[in-house]
C-alpha cells in the first residue's frame, strides 16, 4: 500500500520534473533529520512514520513556497560526536536548510551548540532537557515538545490537590531523572509548602535493582510516590512494586508513564490508578486529534505513539515556519519560527519569542487496564503555556541572545 | 530484622541470573582465553528466545522447559559462532578474537531487532509462583525464593562437571595449560566447541530465568556486560565458586547500597572491584596466572625497523594529498578527515600501549574523554583561552594515567585489562554523576576553538599538524632506546630485568605517554565538536579503540592508524543504510577471518610472500 503510493509519487514527481523541464521550480526544500533510529528504535520508528505522514500531506497540498518538502533521515548511532558530524554533512553537502530531530537530550544539546556556532537553524523535536531552551538556549535553537519542567509541573499540580504530605521519588540516575525530580519538587513545594520528600531513589539507568528500590521506598513509608523511570526499568519497578504491594493505598505520579511507547509493553500489568502524562490516542472522539489518529492508522495500520504525534507536528511546524519566513536562509527561518502559531492535532501551539519553546502541552490522566492493555482515563489536555515559569524567571535563566 | 532478611533475600535472588551469565563467561575465558564481548548478546538472546517459547508452551512445565530450551538454543548459537567465526582465528595474536566477538554483537543486535521488533517485552510471571511469602512480616516474592534455591544446584552441577568428570578434568587441564593438553592428544577443537556451548547456554539460561523479574529489550546486551566482567574478575577468572561468591557479594551490597546510599548505584560495583583487586590481585578465588602460553601464539615476530625510503615517500605523498583536501573536496570531507585524524591519534596511543608495551587496556577512553573534559571544564569554569585549555588536556589525561597506571601495573595480563576497565568506569561514573560540576549526561557544551581556528579548514590544518605530529612522535618512540626497553619488557620481563631495565617503571612511563596522547586526541575532539558528553568515556569508546588496533594489526607499527582510518570511513559510509549494524558486523567478521593478522599485518605477509617467491624465480 505504502510502497505503491511511493511509486506513484515518484513517477508523478518524475513526470512533473520532465514537464517542468529545467525550470528548477520543483527543487525540494530539504530538511536534515538526525536521530537514533537503531539505538532507540521503539521511539524513532513511530516518530519517522509521523514525519512521513505529514510530508505526504504537505506535499499533496502543494508543498511549501511551491516547492516539495523533503526530509533526509540519518542515524547518529546514539553518539553526540557522530550527530555533529552528520549535521555538518547535511548542511554543507546535502543542501538542507535546517536541522531537526533527536530524542536523547545530550545529542540535542550537542546539535544546538553546533547550530549556534555555525548559524544553522535547529528545531529540537523530542529532547526534553530544560537547559536546551534556558541555560544553554541560543538564537538558532527551537524546541517543540513539552519539556521536563512543563510535564513535571503538570503532575505537581495534580499532586498538590491531594492530601498526601510525604513523597518518595524514584528516577534514573542521570541528567533527565535529576531535572525531572528537581522540577517536580520545586513546583510542588511552591503549591504546597508543607510537603516533605522522605526518600529519593536513584537507580542506574536501565540497570534498576527493582526489588531493592521497592524495599527502600517501602521503608520510608511515603504517602505518595513520584516515578520517573521508564522503559525496562519501569517494567521491573512496576512488577516488583505490584508483587510486594508498594502501590497499595498510595498515590503514584508517573512522568511519561502513559505514553504508548512506555505503557504498552506492560500489557495487562500496567499500573492502575497512577496519575501520568501520556497520549490517549484510543480515546479521541472527534476533532483534529481524532483526524490525526485516523489518518495515521489508515496509513500504517498500527497505533500512533507520542513519537508519531511529535514527528507529525515537527513537519507541520517546519512547513509553517518556512511558509511564514518566505525564504530558507537562517535569519528568515528564525524570524519564521519566532512567534509562530501552528495548527496541530492537539490544537494551536505557539513558538515563544522569549525562549523559543513551543507551547505544545501534554495529556494528563489516570491509568487503568482495559482489554489487557494499559490506558489513560479521565484525561485532560493541559496547554503547555500555562506550565512555564514567568517571563522574568525565563529571562534570568536564559542568556541574552 | 525482618527488613534486613528481606533485603538479603532480594540480593541473593538478584545474584542468580548474574551468576549464571558470569559463570559462562568465566568458563569460556578459562579454557579458550577468549574475552567474549558477545556474552551479553547471548544473554539477550536467551531472554528473547525464552519469551517466545513461553508464548507457545503452556503452564508451569512449559515455563520451566522454555527456560531450559532457551539455554540449549543459545548454546547451539554459541556453537555456530564458535565454528564459523572463532575457529578460523585461534592462531591469531592473543585477544584478537575479541574483535570477532564484537562483530557478533552488532550482527545479533540487528537480527534481534528484525525478529522481535523494537518494543520491549515484559516477561511472563512464573506460573504458580506469582505471589509473595511473608517472612517476619516482610513480603518476599515466591519467585525470588525459587531463584535462591535453584542457583546452588546449578553451581553444584557445574562443580561436579568440572571436578568429578573426565570432561571436567580436560577443561581444568586446558585452563592451566592448553598446549600441553593438545600435546597429550586431546582434540582441542572439540573441547573448545563444547566449552563454548556450555558457556553460551549458561548465558541463555540466565537471560531466560530473569524474565519473570523483568523482560527482554534490545539494550540488555551492553547493559549487563560490565557487571558480568566485574563478577568474573572479583571471583577470579575461571573460578566458578568465585563467580558465585562475587555475584552474591555484588548483588547483596547493591541492595544495601540502594537502601542507605541511593546515589551509589553506578559506582558501587566498581569500587568493590577496585578494592578486591588491590587486596587480592587475582580475585577472591583466582590463582596467579601461570604463563599458559609458551611464548607467543603464532609465528615469531620480525624485529621492527624504521620505515624505508619507499614507505616514507608514500606517507609524505599521502600527507601532501591530505593537505590539498580542502582545495579539491567538498567542505564535509575536511570534517570527516578531521574526525579520522582524531580517532587515528587515539588509536595510535592505544596501539603504543598494546602493541609495543604489550599492556592491554580495556579503559583507554578514560584518557581520551579525560583530556576532552579537562579542556571543556577549563573553558567552562575558568573561561580559559583555547590554547591553555588545549595544552592542559594532555597534561590532565597524563596525570590520570599516572595514577591509574600505578594502581594497575601491579597486575598483568587479563587482570590488568580488567582493572583498567574498572577504573575507567569509575572515572566515567564520576563524570556521569557529578552533574553540578561536569553537567552529567547533558555534558559540557559551547566549547569552540579560538576565532582564528573556528573555520573548518583552519581547524583541519590544526588537527593535521597536531594529530599527525603526535602519531609520528609515537612512532618515533618505538625506535628510541625507550622503545627498545619497552619491547624488551613486553617480550621477556625477566630477561629485561636481568639486563638492568626497570620494567615496571618503563611500563608506567609508557602508560602515561599513551594517556597523554589519548588526552591530546580528546582535546582535538572536543574543540572540533564543540561539546563533550560522558559517552566519550564509556566502555564502548574503549572497545572502539581496541577493535581498530586489532583490526589494523597489533603487531605492526601502523596498525592502529590504518585500522582507525579504515573503520571511521567505513562506518561513515555504512551507517547510511537501514541495517548498518548487521552490515558492519559482517564486514568486521569477514576482515577478521580473511586477515587474522590485521589489515596491515596481512597485506605485509602477502607482500613478503610475493617478494620472496619473486626472488626464488630470479
Amino acid at each position: 500500500m505504502r510502497t505503491t503510493k511511493r511509486w506513484i509519487a515518484a513517477i508523478g514527481a518524475t513526470v512533473l520534473s520532465v514537464v517542468a523541464g529545467s525550470a528548477g521550480a520543483a527543487d525540494p526544500i530539504k530538511i536534515g533529520e538526525i536521530n537514533h533510529y537503531k539505538r532507540m528504535a521503539a521511539f524513532a520508528e513511530p516518530y519517522k512514520k509521523g514525519i512521513e505522514l505529514a510530508l505526504d500531506e504537505v506535499n499533496g497540498a502543494g508543498g511549501v513556497l511551491d516547492r516539495p518538502l523533503e526530509f533526509i533521515f540519518r542515524d547518529d548511532q546514539g553518539k553526540p560526536g557522530e550527530a555533529v558530524k552528520i549535521a555538518e554533512e547535511l548542511m554543507t553537502r546535502e543542501g538542507t536548510v535546517m536541522l531537526t530531530g533527536t530524542i536523547l537530550s545530550n545529542i540535542g544539546l550537542a546539535i544546538s551548540s553546533l547550530a549556534a556556532e555555525k548559524g544553522y537553524v535547529y528545531l529540537a523535536s523530542e529532547p526534553l532537557a530544560d537547559s536546551l531552551v534556558w541555560e544553554k538556549g541560543n538564537k538558532y535553537t527551537f524546541r517543540l515538545r513539552a519539556s521536563t519542567y512543563m510535564q513535571a509541573a503538570m503532575l505537581a499540580e495534580q499532586a498538590s490537590k491531594t492530601d498526601a504530605k510525604t513523597f518518595a521519588t524514584i528516577a534514573p540516575n542521570y541528567a533527565y531523572g535529576k531535572d525531572a525530580v528537581a522540577a517536580f519538587k520545586k513546583a510542588l513545594t511552591a503549591l504546597k509548602p508543607d510537603v516533605e520528600f522522605v526518600t529519593e531513589q536513584w537507580p542506574a539507568l536501565f540497570k534498576i535493582d527493582a526489588g531493592a528500590e521497592v524495599q527502600a521506598i517501602e521503608r520510608a513509608k511515603p504517602d505518595a510516590i513520584y516515578n520517573v523511570t521508564f522503559g525496562g526499568d519501569l517494567a521491573k519497578f512496576v512488577r516488583e512494586g505490584t508483587t510486594r504491594g508498594l502501590f497499595e493505598g498510595r498515590d503514584v505520579y508517573g512522568l511519561l508513564t502513559g505514553e504508548p511507547e512506555y505503557i504498552d509493553p506492560l500489557k495487562d500489568e500496567a499500573p492502575e490508578g497512577w496519575t501520568v502524562t501520556g497520549y490517549p490516542w484510543y480515546d479521541f472522539e472527534d476533532g483534529s486529534n481524532k483526524a490525526f489518529v485516523d489518518a495515521y492508522m489508515a496509513e500504517y495500520d498500527e497505533r500512533p505513539g507520542i513519537g508519531s504525534l511529535v514527528g507529525y507536528m515537527t513537519v507541520q511546524s517546519i512547513a509553517a515556519a518556512i511558509e511564514r519566513a518566505g525564504a530558507t536562509d537562517a535569519d528568515s527561518l528564525i524570524a519564521g519560527f519566532r512567534g509562530l502559531d501552528v495548527d496541530t492535532p492537539v490544537g494551536k501551539i505557539h513558538f515563544r519569542e522569549q525562549d523559543h519553546q513551543a507551547t505544545m502541552g501534554a495529556f494528563v490522566g489516570t491509568t487503568t487496564v482495559k482489554d489487557g492493555a494499559g490506558i489513560m482515563v479521565d484525561w485532560v489536555y493541559k496547554d503547555g503555556a500555562d506550565y512555564l515559569p514567568s517571563d522574568e524567571e525565563v529571562a534570568k535563566l536564559r542568556p541574552a541572545n | 530484622m525482618g527488613l534486613f532478611i528481606a533485603q538479603l533475600l532480594t540480593g541473593l535472588a538478584n545474584a542468580a541470573a548474574l551468576f549464571l551469565v558470569a559463570s559462562g563467561l568465566s568458563l569460556i575465558f578459562g579454557v579458550t582465553r577468549i574475552v567474549n564481548f558477545a556474552h551479553g548478546s547471548f544473554y539477550m538472546l536467551g531472554a528473547f528466545i525464552g519469551y517466545s517459547l513461553m508464548q507457545v508452551l503452556p503452564g508451569a512445565i512449559g515455563f520451566w522447559s522454555s527456560i531450559l530450551l532457551a539455554g540449549l538454543a543459545v548454546g547451539a548459537i554459541g556453537v555456530i559462532v564458535e565454528l564459523l567465526v572463532l575457529r578460523p582465528v585461534y592462531r591469531a595474536p592473543e585477544l584478537f578474537q575479541l574483535v570477532a566477538t564484537f562483530g557478533v554483537i552488532l550482527v545479533i543486535q540487528d537480527l534481534a531487532l528484525m525478529i522481535w521488533g523494537a518494543e520491549d517485552v515484559l516477561g511472563p510471571r512464573a506460573p504458580g509462583l506469582k505471589g509473595i511469602v511473608r517472612i517476619m512480616g516482610e513480603p518476599v516474592p515466591q519467585f525470588d525464593l525459587a531463584l535462591i534455591a535453584i542457583t546452588p544446584f546449578v553451581l553444584f552441577g557445574l562443580w561436579y562437571l568440572i571436578s568429578r568428570t573426565r570432561v571436567g578434568i580436560l577443561v581444568r587441564a586446558a585452563t592451566q595449560d592448553r598446549e600441553m593438553v593438545g600435546a597429550l592428544g586431546v582434540n582441542q577443537s572439540w573441547l573448545f566447541t563444547g566449552v563454548f556451548f556450555l558457556g553460551a547456554a549458561l548465558a541463555g539460561l540466565g537471560g531466560a530465568i530473569q524474565l519473570p523479574k523483568g523482560g527482554a529489550d534490545l539494550l540488555m546486551d551492553f547493559n549487563i556486560l560490565a557487571s558480568i566482567f566485574v563478577v568474573v574478575v572479583i571471583g577470579g577468572m575461571g573460578s566458578l565458586p568465585g563467580a558465585y561468591i562475587a555475584a552474591v557479594l555484588i548483588s547483596v551490597l547493591n541492595v544495601f547500597g540502594v537502601a542507605y546510599i541511593p546515589q551509589s548505584t553506578l559506582v558501587l560495583m566498581f569500587v568493590v572491584m577496585a578494592v578486591v583487586l588491590t587486596v587480592r590481585p587475582y580475585g577472591l578465588l583466582g590463582r596467579e596466572e601461570v604463563a599458559g602460553e609458551h611464548g607467543q601464539v603464532g609465528e615469531p615476530e620480525k624485529p621492527i625497523k624504521p620505515a624505508g625510503n619507499l614507505a616514507r615517500g608514500l606517507v609524505a605523498l599521502l600527507l601532501v594529498l591530505l593537505a590539498c583536501l580542502p582545495f579539491v573536496a567538498e567542505p564535509f570531507f575536511t570534517i570527516l578527515a578531521t574526525d579520522v585524524i582524531v580517532f587515528c591519534l587515539f588509536a595510535a596511543s592505544l596501539h603504543f600501549l598494546l602493541g609495543l608495551g604489550g599492556m592491554v587496556s580495556f579503559g583507554h577512553a578514560a584518557y581520551f574523554g579525560g583530556g576532552a573534559y579537562v579542556a571543556a571544564l577549563l573553558v567552562n569554569y575558568a573561561s580559559a583561552p583555547m590554547e591553555l585549555a588545549f595544552l592542559m588536556a594532555p597534561i590532565g589525561a597524563g596525570l590520570l594515567a599516572v595514577i591509574i597506571g600505578w594502581l594497575c601495573l601491579r597486575l598483568s595480563g587479563v587482570y590488568f585489562a580488567m582493572l583498567t576497565l574498572a577504573l575507567a568506569q569509575l572515572v566515567w561514573s564520576l563524570v556521569f554523576q557529578w552533574d553540578e560540576f561536569t553537567g552529567g549526561d547533558d555534558g559540557l557544551v559551547d566549547i569552540w576553538p579560538a576565532e582564528y581556528l573556528s573555520d573548518t579548514t583552519a581547524y583541519f590544518y590544526f588537527t593535521m599538524v597536531v594529530g599527525i605530529g603526535g602519531i609520528l612522535l609515537l612512532r618515533h618512540m618505538a625506535h628510541t632506546p625507550f622503545g627498545y626497553a619497552l619491547r624488551a619488557s613486553r617480550d621477556s620481563a625477566r630477561q629485561a630485568e636481568a639486563t638492568g631495565i626497570h620494567t615496571k617503571r618503563i611500563q608506567w612511563v609508557a602508560f602515561t605517554i599513551a594517556g597523554v596522547f589519548a588526552g591530546l586526541a580528546g582535546a582535538l575532539f572536543v574543540f572540533s565538536k564543540g561539546s563533550v558528553f560522558p559517552v566519550e568515556l564509556e566502555i564502548a569508546k574503549s572497545f572502539d579503540g581496541l577493535i581498530v588496533v586489532f583490526l589494523g594489526g597489533v603487531k605492526t607499527l601502523s596498525g592502529g592508524v590504518v585500522g582507525a582510518a579504515s573503520l571511521t570511513v567505513l562506518q561513515d559510509f555504512i551507517t547510511r543504510f537501514e541495517y548498518w549494524r548487521l552490515a558492519l558486523g559482517l564486514v568486521i567478521i569477514a576482515v577478521v577471518i580473511v586477515a587474522p593478522r590485521g589489515i596491515v599485518g596481512s597485506i605485509r605477509a602477502i607482500a613478503e610472500q610475493r617478494f620472496s617467491r619473486g626472488e626464488v624465480e630470479r
